[in-house]
């Protein structure tokens, strides 16, 4: 089980707690999918993602961003126990949705960027770790299914 | 994955916006690299002080910008421009490329606070490109 400080808790609590789901949701996605191409793979029923400008006015793409950035209430609500909290999601990733869990990274990267974009200097290197270490038990979680 | 000219253009364009600033910029992403990433503190163990203002953090990290400014320069090339500093990195300081890739999660991540309007992502993915490119080009000589 993953050990979590009292700065470690507070910080997730106070970010995931307080975010603006519908921008930052739809440009953690929109930047994935414009940085990384290759995954707009799984968004062949999205409409037009011909350009950037496209990708960042698709109101599906900003949807479906929110809705992903949901699925991480589950993590930060129940940070201690989080690997049995993912094992629907997971499976649905794996069985039904067919997703290369290397994508996983790819958008939390985005993620960060977006989140270090927003908050500014507030997101120090402390502040950094602890997201990144939240995102990395969330994404291991959500790997667990596959086989 | 190579660098289209339009993409060489946003990154020259782009950097020179950091040419002003390569001391705060390298040295707020070497911090966060061994803050964040705590296992390339390994490559450091000669430093008394990791803190983020220390005089090897300032120093490292305006090292690397400006190395990376270089590198902007000779974009056209980067094998053949940076094979001084990639027998460095090989036979010398032997740094596993992986940690490249940590380090420009990391400075991508301060280009993000330091310009959250122009960090948009057409920039980030030409940005992402040439860093992946001039990681590339540094481990040339690995083996």
């Amino acid at each position: 089980m993953v050990e979590w400080t009292d700065f470690e808790r507070q910080t997730i609590a106070d970010i995931f707690g307080k975010i603006d789901y519908e921008t930052v949701g739809a440009a953690a996605l929109s930047r994935t999918l414009i940085v990384y191409p290759w995954t707009q793979r799984y968004f062949g029923n999205f409409g037009n993602l011909y350009n950037a400008a496209a990708i960042k006015t698709n109101p599906l793409i900003a949807k479906h961003g929110t809705t992903i950035v949901h699925g991480l209430d589950r993590a930060w609500k129940n940070l201690d126990n989080i690997k049995e909290a993912y094992t629907e999601l997971s499976v649905l990733h794996s069985e039904k949705i067919h997703v290369d869990p290397d994508n996983f990274r790819l958008f939390c990267d985005c993620l960060t960027i977006t989140l270090a974009a927003q908050m500014g200097a507030d997101f120090n290197a402390d502040i950094q770790a602890v997201v990144q270490k939240f995102l990395v038990v969330v994404v291991a979680a959500l790997g667990r299914q596959y086989h | 994955m190579s660098l289209s000219d339009k993409d060489k253009d946003t990154v020259r364009l782009f950097w020179a916006k950091v040419a002003g600033n390569t001391e705060a910029v390298g040295s707020n992403a070497v911090y966060r690299m061994l803050t964040v990433y705590p296992q390339t503190k390994t490559y450091f163990a000669h430093w008394k002080d990791l803190s983020s203002g220390s005089v090897n953090v300032r120093k490292h990290g305006k090292t690397i910008v400006n190395g990376i400014g270089e590198a902007v320069a000779k974009i056209d090339d980067l094998q053949k421009g940076l094979l001084s500093l990639s027998e460095l990195h090989a036979f010398q300081l032997r740094v596993d490329p992986t940690n490249f890739k940590i380090l420009n999660h990391c400075l991508l991540v301060v280009l993000a606070i330091t310009f959250p309007a122009e960090f948009t992502p057409e920039n980030h993915v030409a940005v992402d490109k040439f860093l992946a490119a001039l990681a590339r080009a540094l481990s040339d000589k690995y083996r």
